[in-house]
């Protein structure tokens, strides 16, 4: 087991060093210059030089990337003299739109995605799996035709039009105050104003992944139940319970685990639409904003690489935890 | 001494889309402890859905049975198909144990081989989960798996096709059942291998005094281990009797044709086999009269077409020995002689 | 003396298992077939038996080059086609064909009986007298099938009906040797028989030549007129059908005759049997010297280093064992 985590570790810090490579020069490449970029139309091209080289946009793509991983782990510094900015580790760029360290918006944008994240996550998966396990159980009878309806309708509905729709009916009814809706507060000091916040869009994120996931546990419930361990299992005397939860739930669910991780992790890159409609400052709408409106490229490739790093590192875990269930993945 | 298990009038059958499926009709058979009864038939002929029946394994809802498959436990007759059914379920490996025919299938691929033995164990005996892992050592043991102390905590995908089915063996004999059945246990097990395991469980018999009931399609295999034979056809059984009179008296043409339609590695004469004509029939809709009637090359012999419009009855032709046919005894040894081979 | 119709010299194929992932690292060589010598004569049937991870399926299907040979020759019909390109081999295929094991999976379930049947013309381009449909409706009847049932699809038939199927497939274009892949272990035993016998009649009816590959002893004998008995990818005996079961004189056929259990209870309780002890070695791993020497009764230090030859010890009798069984 140990040789196998290893050799996942190994495989898993050389693909986030590619992945941060290949945005790096896909960002190095566009078509855009970043340092045109820091000001507005009243740039003079000075201003424009000078930016370029507080950027540290001045030297080859190669230096570019070694400063900024130098940056990850040590801090960075942009520009000399008086105009001297300093970025602690890890310094993932410097915002000239925002006139503040990446790393800061990404430090007050983590955690409300992350928040977001979590809640959908735990309630999609008891929505989803509970539902699924019922369908395949009452197979054909009335809670298995409901759970259809509402695996199609969840799976067809766009996150968009339910998230808008959820949000005029709160707003109706007036759950919502749009004015204080969004900002941020922290689980640890206001646990209910935190729920609050996030309540509404965790019924959104919910919906559309539990869908997918009631339909998936839907049918491996069913078969799994007609493998032959299962028969096996009932021979020994097992009742339907303990059948159902030891034997049965561990085999259909193990698959579970990649995609729910996996999903998870693209969460964590910021659940973009959803925090748009609610108006909440996680990493979705600092992406967003900086693509659409401000055009700040350390943030794009900043928060593009958090994003990917992620998923990667997601993978590693979903692999352990998977190897950790089923056996036979453990070799090599 | 009563016989263990005695099975009355058991009829299994499946209503479906297309109809109702019979899949087994009136079937009586008795195991005593210490005897092997083989149920010998091909696909479709209902010995499987009979001993899943007396297990108490079909799912109620989707099976119509009657009939009774009296269990004659120290504590009184049980009769698991009117039971309740978590009395039957507390009956499962406990006295009565099945072990089945893919041994890469039946095992749960996620859990080791001692977890799942030890989990049997655990159901009918106090003791913590090392108490158990130390009996699952005991029956390893006793199956013949070598270094079983170490093997207990492997997967069962680490074991050969051979190997696992000594597992599933061991795990089905660790709480001492009186009856075992065993469906097609060495079918998918090379041939050295069978020989191996039809051993065991010979052994196994011998140690814990069991009945075993031993479901096959191979009549290589019942003449080895078995000491009385069931033939089931189509639902029915068709013949019943000690073993040497299976093989060297049949008293039924379904009988008779199949043992002159296998070839044999002791006969070399290279003659042509006797094949049966046909097929089984349908199970949904089934022939009126015999069921094998259309394979029949005796029917004609039975006057005012009796085969064509009489269900035959299960008749004892001789003592102890039943068939299912119209035909005369005499008529039934004309027609042995006949059909040559070594009937 | 008749050539024979198929000649296979020291023929091995071997597979490599990689580790996979981007490096691919090469794992081991499973060693599936390891050497071995073979000839089938025009119209005869040899039988090639052995247990599981013998070898025997990947042997046939090596023969008629759906495995690409590792070492050795296949001469088929006197020619060389061993190293023949795909192309090149395409016209032989007429010639030879194969029976599969499996009636469930070996016919394309979306395509009709006489699609099926019928493709193997289109294939070759060959037109028979009279038109495809009229030939195939020809073959199904000579095989036992109703020609009615043309337009039917696999699943509307039974396990030995497809066989039949199966069976029609590959005498269309009359072929001169046909490997049969274990075609009667899925079928029931009352079908067995009605398979192996038209397999038979064709047999006499066109001077087929098989080669049986089974595991079921029983059958083998019945329908071969030579047996050649392998055990991890090399040939243990090999010799004519009454002589191998009469008097085997290798171990290791001597065991797995004894395996086999006989619809004869006074003679099954009498036997001899000789259980073999211990597992099947890995294929990826096969002992050193014999390769049957980790569960031969008889093992002795020159088994563990030396391999045995393939010597002819009597007339069309060839054994690989340094200490035979004598003849009975």
């Amino acid at each position: 087991m140990f040789k196998f985590i290893a050799k996942r570790l190994t495989a898993t810090v050389l693909v986030v060093t590619l992945v941060s490579m290949s945005v790096f020069l896909i960002f190095a490449f566009l078509p855009m210059d970043p340092a045109r970029l820091t000001c507005g139309k009243g740039c003079s091209v000075p201003v424009i030089e000078a930016n370029r080289h507080r950027l540290g946009l001045d030297v080859p793509v190669q230096v570019q990337y070694g400063r900024f991983i130098k940056g990850l782990f040590l801090g960075r510094e942009y520009g000399d003299g008086a105009a001297k900015i300093e970025c602690s580790a890890p310094a993932f760029g410097y915002s000239f739109n925002k006139h503040e360290c990446v790393t800061t918006l990404i430090k007050s944008a983590l955690p409300v995605t992350f928040s977001l994240a979590i809640g959908a996550f735990i309630l999609w998966l008891s929505l989803g799996i509970s539902l699924g396990v019922l369908a395949a159980r009452r197979q054909g009878k009335w809670q298995d035709r409901a759970s259809t309806v509402f695996v199609l309708v969840g799976i067809s509905l766009p996150t968009f039009i339910s998230g808008i729709l959820i949000y005029l009916v709160a707003l109706r009814l007036n759950l919502i105050n749009p004015i204080e809706a969004g900002r941020w507060v922290s689980p640890f000091t206001n646990p209910i104003g935190w729920v609050k916040n996030f309540y509404l869009p965790w019924i959104v994120l919910a919906l559309a992944f539990a869908a997918t996931y009631t339909r998936f546990t839907r049918s491996n419930v069913i078969e799994t139940s007609s493998e032959d361990y299962i028969r096996t299992a009932r021979a020994k005397g097992l009742s339907e319970k303990v059948i159902l939860r030891k034997h049965t739930l561990r085999a259909a669910l193990a698959p579970i685990v990649t995609i729910a991780g996996l999903d998870f992790a693209g969460l964590l890159g910021g659940a973009i639409i959803t925090e748009q409609i609610f108006n909440l400052p996680g990493l979705g709408r600092l992406s967003l904003r900086a693509v659409l409106i401000d055009y700040d490229l350390p943030v794009i490739v900043s928060t593009t690489i958090l994003a990917a790093t992620f998923v990667v590192v997601m993978n590693l875990v979903v692999d352990i935890l998977y190897a950790y269930i089923d056996p036979r993945v453990r070799v090599g | 001494m009563k016989p263990f298990l005695e099975v009355k009038n058991l009829s299994v059958s499946f209503p479906t889309q297309d109809g109702l499926v019979k899949a087994s009709n009136d079937i009586s058979f008795s195991v005593a402890r210490g005897e092997t009864l083989a149920v010998v038939g091909e696909s479709g002929s209902g010995k499987s859905v009979t001993t899943l029946a007396v297990m108490g394994l079909h799912n109620r809802n989707a099976a119509n049975i009657s009939g009774q498959a009296i269990l004659n436990l120290e504590t009184g007759p049980v009769d698991t198909i009117s039971a309740n059914p978590e009395v039957v379920r507390k009956l499962r490996g406990k006295s009565m144990a099945m072990i089945f025919q893919d041994p890469m299938s039946a095992l749960h691929p996620y859990y080791s081989i001692g977890d799942q033995i030890a989990e049997a164990w655990g159901l009918y005996n106090e003791g913590s989960k090392a108490d158990g892992l130390k009996r699952a050592v005991e029956m390893l043991d006793l199956v013949g798996i070598p270094g079983a102390s170490k093997r207990v905590k492997e997967f069962p995908h680490q074991f050969s096709g051979g190997m696992r089915q000594r597992v599933m063996i061991a795990m089905a004999l660790v709480n001492n059942p009186s009856l075992l059945i065993a469906d097609e246990p060495t079918t998918a097990l090379d041939v050295t291998v069978q020989s191996q395991i039809l051993k065991l469980l010979k052994d196994m018999q011998e140690e814990f005094n069991m009945a075993v009931i031993l479901i096959t399609h191979d009549l290589g295999v019942v003449a080895e281990v078995a000491d009385r034979a069931c033939v089931m056809y189509a639902g029915k059984i068709v013949e019943q009797s000690a073993i040497d009179d299976i093989y060297y008296m049949p008293d039924h043409p379904y009988t008779i044709g199949l043992l002159n339609s296998i070839p044999r590695v002791d006969q070399l004469e290279g003659k042509r086999l006797q094949a049966i004509p046909g097929q089984p029939p349908s199970l949904i809709s089934l022939p009126r009269g015999c069921s094998f009637r259309s394979r029949c090359t005796y029917s004609e012999l039975v006057p005012n077409n009796k085969c064509a419009t009489d269900v035959p009855n299960l008749d004892e032709k001789i003592s102890g020995h039943f068939s299912r046919c119209h035909l005369t005894e005499a008529q039934l040894v004309k027609a042995r002689s006949s059909a040559g081979g070594q009937a | 003396m008749t050539e024979p119709i198929l000649k296979l010299e020291g023929l091995k194929k071997h597979f490599e298992s990689t580790s996979g992932g981007i490096f691919n690292k090469k794992k081991g060589t499973v060693k599936a077939v390891d050497g071995i010598d073979l000839e089938i004569l025009p119209g005869e049937t040899v039988g090639l038996v052995g247990e599981s991870g013998c070898g025997k399926t990947t042997a046939g299907r090596t023969v008629l080059k759906l495995y690409e040979p590792t070492e050795g020759k296949i001469i088929f019909q006197g020619q060389d086609i061993t190293k023949l390109s795909r192309r090149q081999m395409k016209p032989l295929r007429a010639q030879m064909q194969m029976i599969f094991q499996d009636p469930f999976a070996s016919l394309n379930p979306r395509q009709t009986v006489g699609t099926l049947i019928g493709a193997t013309f289109d294939i070759q381009g060959i037109k028979p007298l009279g038109g495809v449909k009229q030939e195939v409706e020809r073959l199904m009847e000579r095989v036992g099938l109703n020609p009615e049932h043309v337009n039917r699809y696999p699943h509307e038939f039974s396990g030995g009906q497809r066989q039949r199927i199966g069976v029609a497939r590959a005498i269309a274009l009359k072929p001169k040797l046909i490997v049969a892949d274990e075609p009667v272990s899925a079928l029931d035993v009352s079908i067995q028989a009605q398979v192996v016998n038209l397999l038979d009649d064709l047999q006499e009816e066109f001077g087929l030549a098989y080669l049986f590959v089974a595991h079921d002893l029983s059958v083998v004998q019945h329908i071969s007129d030579r047996v050649v008995v392998m055990y991890l990818g090399k040939v243990m005996e090999q010799a004519d059908k009454k002589d191998l079961f009469l008097s085997p004189r290798h171990p290791y056929t001597k065991a797995l005759l004894s395996a086999v259990p006989v619809p004869d209870p006074i003679k099954g309780r009498s036997r001899e049997r000789i259980i073999l002890s211990g597992d099947l070695p890995s294929p990826m791993n096969p002992p050193a010297g014999c390769v049957f020497n980790t569960r031969c009764w008889k093992v002795q230090d020159k088994c563990r280093v030396e391999v045995p030859a393939l010597l002819q010890i009597a007339p069309n009798h060839r054994l690989a064992c340094h200490f035979p069984e004598p003849a009975a």
